[in-house]
This record gives structure tokens, sequence and C-alpha cells, in this order.
């Protein structure tokens, strides 16, 4: 008998993407384009950005190329906080609630082969978009710092073994965790992984003190600001290893140590994640596989929601009561959103440490773009909680469909259900987020009031394309919740609301600096062009929500469902 | 109650299911029986307003469910061959969101979830999550909830797959009632000698076509099958009767 590879081990999977590829050929043309468009858009304005800061950067003697470096290190750092946690997330899927466990588990599959086949799942599905993120910017770094053909080699080099550290960490932690907590108290186990990660992520960035890079003056003196620069952000983390291999390559610097450092750490940490996975994996299978409870807390809560939504339709508020118990006891869905809590977290934190409440005015053009950096990035978070909570909303329902269907339920109500029941949290949120934001910046209340009106229009907009496009490109079939999102769908639905964003800050750019302009020059007006701008942006989001959700609904009335 | 005219279903050049036109009057217990992949459930699906016909037209209880959806619909309660339900949802949470789907709640809908969750058995499970039932007992929720909102037509997939003997024998009991009191069942089925202890009449489909209906006597009549047990004419119609050598799956 010949034992199972790894190959074997992973071979439903590339199986199954193989035959979803040819069963969408004859509509793969429209896929590919729009993938092209959006999926390009996005990287040339990534790549775009980088390259002009980077320019900026090379021009400015002594600091600058030390500044990028310093850049790089910081934005790496990130990179693997977010892996190493939605490594953490994904490990709970992949490794224990997954469905294919039972085959794998009772066939005779050599128990490293296993570990590694898992492993590189968990990786592609935790890594592929920051890869895919991080693609523009090495190709800025290259382009603007001549590195050359090679080049693309040494980021590789630089980034595969950064990709597997965290895959191979996360993937122990959270085996050890499921051995330590119940799987009942897996929720509580996660809510403690949220509290330690956000803190720990704070934590890192306060250590690189990024606002200190704009903030020259602060320094006492150029040594001492020079020292900063040169201090590596964190010498004990693969991520700056990483910058430093990319760094030394395009500065000509003859350092191997860097690689070296990175090239021996993964494979350690992998063997080590492989004896844990040894020791740990069958008890702790074994305990995730209880079923989970019903707290008394939890039903004295149900009973009030029950209350509260009286006043409701019984199909519309039964389906809201299951949408919302269905998502609170799923850990699998619920644990993204310590994702989402850390990301606002840092936004928070760090919009709080932004040096401009220093009593000077500002230049206009910082003011600006701190208001639209601002709003960018507001967005940027809903978008990303839209993608992770209301794009998989159809998808859910996959196999359960069947008894919608066979109900008399309109097709309306679901999709009007859906849709409430992940915007309207989405709502209250990026209200709460543009006021404390806007607060802290000490925007004036005419762009504030401009703020509030775009945001909550683009707030109804980002949850109707979201569930437009979920219910285009549904996943009924899907292992994992947690891989929805990172579907071909989800990316284009990511790429599109980044699309509207840009184009809402475009509308509203001119508007809003010249009536800054004339506030700051002590003049009145502006007030008529911030009204058009935002009447503008209204409409514009109208048409991005209406026609989502009708999309939506057509397409869930022609869908067939097997399941 | 339940009216298929012309009914037809393609997947691509595939016919599932091919012009099929059947009439289930009220108060009938109805098995459709054929062999695997030949049309049963697609044809269900279609008469839950699962799956969209390509051709033809479904009527439950006068309503055409592709024109009136609502109303047919109401009336109907389906059970599929598969128990996928929600894992995260208790039994009882299950049963009142079905309910709710079907615009009844309240103390009615209270009661009545009591009366079947003692009837098949629940009561004990009932603030338990669905991920911690066994197959049968996820069988037996869906049944369940198939009843809560008191339809006229059931139209059940595979009923006893899953179930133990006790649970087979109550549903058997449950459906012949059903019927007595004016209740509708299409049933589709493996199980043939309970299509022939229950059903008034029986279809066979083969090939997304059907080859045979009638009440036991006369499908043994149409295909001069008389004194056949309900296997043996099953076999004669849809093929399978005689052994095959097993030597090349067992070895020699």
């Amino acid at each position: 008998m010949t034992e199972a590879g790894i190959l074997r081990v992973i071979e439903p999977k590339w199986r199954t993407a193989l035959s979803r590829l040819r069963q969408e050929r004859d509509g793969i043309g429209g896929k590919l384009v729009l993938l092209l468009v959006v999926g390009g858009g996005f990287w040339g304005g990534t790549y775009i950005l980088m390259e002009r800061v980077l320019r900026y950067l090379k021009a400015t003697p002594e600091v600058g190329p030390l500044i990028a470096s310093k850049i790089l290190g910081v934005a790496l750092l990130a990179f693997v906080s977010l892996l190493l946690l939605s490594n953490l997330i994904t490990a709970l899927s992949s490794f224990f609630l997954a469905r294919d466990l039972d085959l794998l588990l009772s066939a005779p599959v050599d128990w490293f082969k296993f570990y590694v086949a898992k492993l590189g799942e968990n990786l592609l599905h935790s890594s592929w978009m920051v890869v895919v993120m991080a693609v523009p910017v090495f190709a800025a770094y290259g382009a603007v710092f001549d590195g050359g053909l090679f080049f693309p080699f040494v980021a590789a080099a630089a980034l595969f073994p950064l990709l597997v550290v965290p895959a191979a960490i996360g993937a122990a932690t959270t085996t050890i965790l499921v051995n330590v907590f119940p799987a009942r108290r897996i929720r509580d186990l996660l809510t403690i992984v949220a509290v330690l990660a956000a803190a720990a992520f704070v934590l890192a960035l306060r250590l690189a003190r990024p606002e200190q890079l704009a903030r020259p003056e602060g320094f006492r003196n150029l040594v001492d600001f020079l020292t900063l620069l040169q201090a590596p952000t964190s010498p004990f983390l693969p991520s700056q290893w990483a910058a430093d291999v990319v760094m030394n390559w395009l500065g000509r610097v003859a350092d191997p140590l860097p690689l070296l450092l990175l090239w021996t750490t993964a494979p350690a940490v992998v063997v080590l994640g492989a004896l844990v996975h040894r020791r740990l994996y069958i008890p702790g299978h074994t305990r995730s596989q209880e079923g989970g409870d019903v707290r008394g807390a939890e039903r004295k809560q149900g009973r009030w929601l029950t209350f509260l939504l009286a006043p409701l339709r019984p199909s519309q508020r039964e389906l809201l009561l299951k949408d919302l118990r269905v998502f609170f006891r799923d850990s699998t869905q619920w644990g993204q959103l310590i994702l989402i809590a850390v990301l606002l977290v840092v936004y928070l934190f760090n919009i709080s440490a932004l040096p401009l409440n220093t009593g000077e005015r500002l230049p206009l053009y910082v003011t600006v773009m701190v208001i639209f950096l601002n709003l960018g990035l507001t967005g940027f978070v809903l978008a990303s909680i839209a993608v992770r909570f209301i794009f998989p909303a159809v998808s859910l329902e996959g196999r359960q469909l069947w008894l919608l269907r066979s109900s008399p339920l309109d097709l309306r109500g679901l999709i009007w259900s859906k849709y409430w029941t992940g915007t309207g949290p989405l709502l209250v949120l990026a209200v709460i987020l543009i006021v404390l934001t806007s607060t802290s910046l000490k925007a004036p209340p005419a762009v504030l009031a401009l703020s509030i009106c775009t945001i909550i229009s683009l707030t109804l907009a980002l949850g109707a394309i979201a569930l437009g496009y979920g219910a285009v490109y549904p996943q009924f079939e899907t292992e994992n919740v947690a891989q929805i999102p990172t579907s071909f769908g989800g990316l284009v639905c990511m790429m599109t609301i980044v699309g509207l964003l840009g184009l809402i800050i475009a509308i509203e750019a001119g508007p809003v600096a010249d009536y800054i302009r004339l506030q700051q020059a002590g003049q009145r007006g502006g007030t008529a062009a911030l009204f058009v701008g935002v009447a503008v942006v209204m409409a514009v989001c109208a048409i991005a929500t209406v026609v989502p959700l009708r999309v939506a609904m057509r397409k869930l009335e022609a869908m067939d469902f097997e399941g | 109650m339940i009216r298929l005219t012309d009914l037809t279903k393609r997947y691509g050049t595939f016919t599932a299911v091919d012009g099929i036109a059947l009439h289930v009057p009220k108060g009938q217990l109805f098995g459709f029986l054929g062999p695997n992949g030949a049309g049963k459930t697609t044809t269900l699906r279609m008469i839950a307003g699962i799956l969209q016909p390509t051709h033809g037209t479904v009527e439950v209880a006068g309503h055409d469910i592709q024109k009136d959806p609502q109303a047919a619909k109401v009336r109907l309660g389906f059970i599929p061959d598969r128990p996928y339900v929600y894992e995260k949802l208790t039994g009882a949470e299950f049963l009142r969101f079905v309910a709710g789907l079907f615009g009844q709640g309240g103390a009615g809908v209270e009661g009545r979830m009591d009366e079947l969750l003692a009837l098949f058995e629940l009561t004990d499970w009932k603030d338990q999550l669905v991920e911690k039932y066994s197959h049968g007992m996820r069988q037996k929720l869906i049944i369940s909830s198939a009843l809560v909102h008191r339809p006229d037509v059931i139209v059940v997939d595979e009923p006893m797959v899953g179930l133990d003997p006790k649970g087979q024998s109550f549903l058997k009991d449950l459906f012949r009632q059903f019927c007595d009191r004016g209740g509708t069942v299409l049933m589709s089925t493996h199980t043939l000698e309970i299509a022939e202890a229950v059903c008034d009449r029986i279809a066979i489909i083969q090939k997304g076509k059907i080859i045979t209906v009638g009440t036991m006597a006369e499908v043994r009549s149409q295909t001069e099958s008389h004194g056949q047990s309900l296997e043996q004419l099953f076999l004669k119609l849809t093929g399978g009767a005689e052994l095959r050598s097993l030597d090349g799956v067992f070895g020699d």
C-alpha cells in the first residue's frame, strides 16, 4: 500500500478549484475583464501613491532612504501582525472545524503530511490578500530604488518566510488554546485573543512611533532623528529582517544575515509547530467536537430581543433573530470581528496620536489631506466589515435555502432582512467612527456635517454592493465561513467599494479644499459648492445602493437551489 | 391538491424531468418511486418552489407555484431528503423560526411546538443546539417543522432515511392519519414495503418520465404483474432484477 502524500491530501481542494473554473469557463471572460479593471485600478492606485511618496523621499538627501526603510519596516510589521491574527482564526476552521476532517482523520494519512497540507491551506487562505496588497508596494520600492531584474525574486525570498512564520505560530497557538479551553468556551478564548492582540498591535506600533517620522522638528537635534531612523523597528522580528533583505538589496549592501535569519527561522517554526501538532492535535480535535451550549444569559437576551422586535411581522422578526443567533453562536463567523476590532482600536489610537493639535495652524493641503484620509480610512474599515459580514450573507444560507425557498417568505423580505441585519449596525458604527475621529481632528462643523452625510450614504451603498456581489458570486459549498470573503467575488466586491470610495473623495475634494481655504483666509462662502458636492455624492451612492439590491433580487429569483 | 402539467427540467442538454403530468387529489397518500437519478427529487423540489421548471406548471391547492408562490407555499410543508438545518439554533428556536416564515407566531405556535416535540420525543432536546442532534433527530426536527404551520399538503423526499424502526412506524401512521383527516401527501421513497403498505396510489418514474401510475392493483394490471410484490414489479419496470457476478468487487 502506498501512503497518501501531501498532494493527495489537498487533492479535493485543487480539484474543486479546477472544476469550478471549468464550470465557469463560459462566463470567465466577463469575470476576467472585471478582475483586470478593478484589480488593475487598485494595484495601479496603490503603486502610483507609493511611487510618489518614495520618489519624494529618495530626493530628500540623507534621511530620505532611511525613512523609506522605516516605512517598509512598519508596513511589514503591520502585515505580520494581521497575518498572525488571521492565521490564528483561520486555523480554528481549517484544523478543527472543516468538513473534510472526518475523511482525512479516518484515512491512513501520515500526521506530518496532514499537518503540512493543512498548514499550507491555512497559509493560502490567510495570506493571499496580504500578498496581493504587498505586490504594488514592493514594485514601487523596486522601481524607485532601481531594484533591477532580480528584485522580484529578492522580494519573494523576503516575503515567503514572512508568511510561513505567522501561519505556523497561528496554527500552533490555536492548537494549544483548543486544548486549554473546552470547545464551548471558544468564544471566551477568542475574546481573550482579541484583547491581547489589540494590545500587542497598539504596543508594537507605539514602539515604532511612525508619526515621529513626520515631525522631525520634535527631536532635540538631527543626531536624535538619525538615531531613530537608523535603529531597527524591532530587531528580533522577522518583519524587520524582511525589510532589511529588501533595503540591503536596494542599497547594494552585501549582508546575508537577514535572509539567513528568515530562512532558518521559518523552517524552525514549522518544525516546532509540527511538534505541537503531533502532541496536541488529536486531543484538541476531540475536544473541539463537543457541541456548544446556549447559556442562561443568552436566553434572557433572546427574550429581550424578541420583545424589542415584536412590532415586526413574524417572518421578518424570526429571520432577523435567526441571523443574529447564528452569527453570535458561530465562532468562525464572529471570530472575524477580532480582526476588525483590532483594526478599529489601532485606527482610533493612531488618529488620537497624530501631532495635529500643537496649536500651530496647519497648511491647507495637510488639513484637507487629513480629512480625506480619515474619510478614506473610515470607509476602508467599513468596507472590510461589509465584505467580511454582509458579502457572505447569501452564501451562509447555502444548504438551508431549501427552507426559505419552500416557505412563503417573499424574496424581497429576505433581501431586506439580510441588508438591514448587516447595514444597520454598520451605520451606527460608521457615524460613531466619523464623529469620534473628526472631533479628534478638530474638523470644522460644516466638514463634520459633510463627512457624516457622506459616510451614511456610503455605508448604505456598500452594504448593498456587498450583498449584491454575495448573491452574484455565492459560495454555497464552502467549508469555511472565513474563506467566503476572500473568494473571487469578495475580492472584486472590496475593490469595487474602494473604487466608489475613491470616486466620492474625488467629487468632494475640490469643494472641501475651497471651503477650507476660504475659512482659513477669514472669508465666508464655499458652502453652496459643498452642498452640491454632497448632493452629487448622495446621488451616486443612491444608484450604488439600488442597483446592487435589484441585481441581488433578480439573481436570487433566478437561482436553482440544489443543496 | 397537487397538479403537475408537462413539467420539465433541463440542465444544459441533460433532461432530468421530462414532461411529467400528474394529479394527486385531496386526502390521498401518493407514493413517488423510481431508481436513483430518475428525477424524483428534482420533481419534488419543483413542487416545493425550490427549483424553477424549464417548462410546465405546478399547482398546489389550486395556486400556481410560479405565478402565486406565497399562496401555494403557505399551504405546503416540505421535507427534504437531507436534513440541513441551522446548526447554531436550538430545536425550539428552529421551529419558531419556521413558523415565523409562514407568518405564524404567539401562543398557538408555542403550543403546537410543544406537541410536536413531545410527539417526536425531542422535548428534552428542545433547548439544545441542533449541532448536538443525531441524524435521526434532525430528520424528526425537520418533519416537525413541516407540520408546525398546519399545512394542507406535505411533499416529502425520502422520509425514512435515518429514522429507527419505531420512528418509521410512527411516521407511517402520522402520514396515514394526516390523509384520513383530509391532508395530502406526496412521498418519494425507496422503502417499497412502506409504499406498498400505506400509499393509496403510486407512480414510478424513470429517466425523467412517469412509466406507470395508479393504485397497486392498477399498476399490477397495467404491467401484467399479477401476484407480484411491489419490489418485484419495481425491478421488472426499472431493470436490475438479474443477478450479477461480484467477483470483480470481492476478488475470487
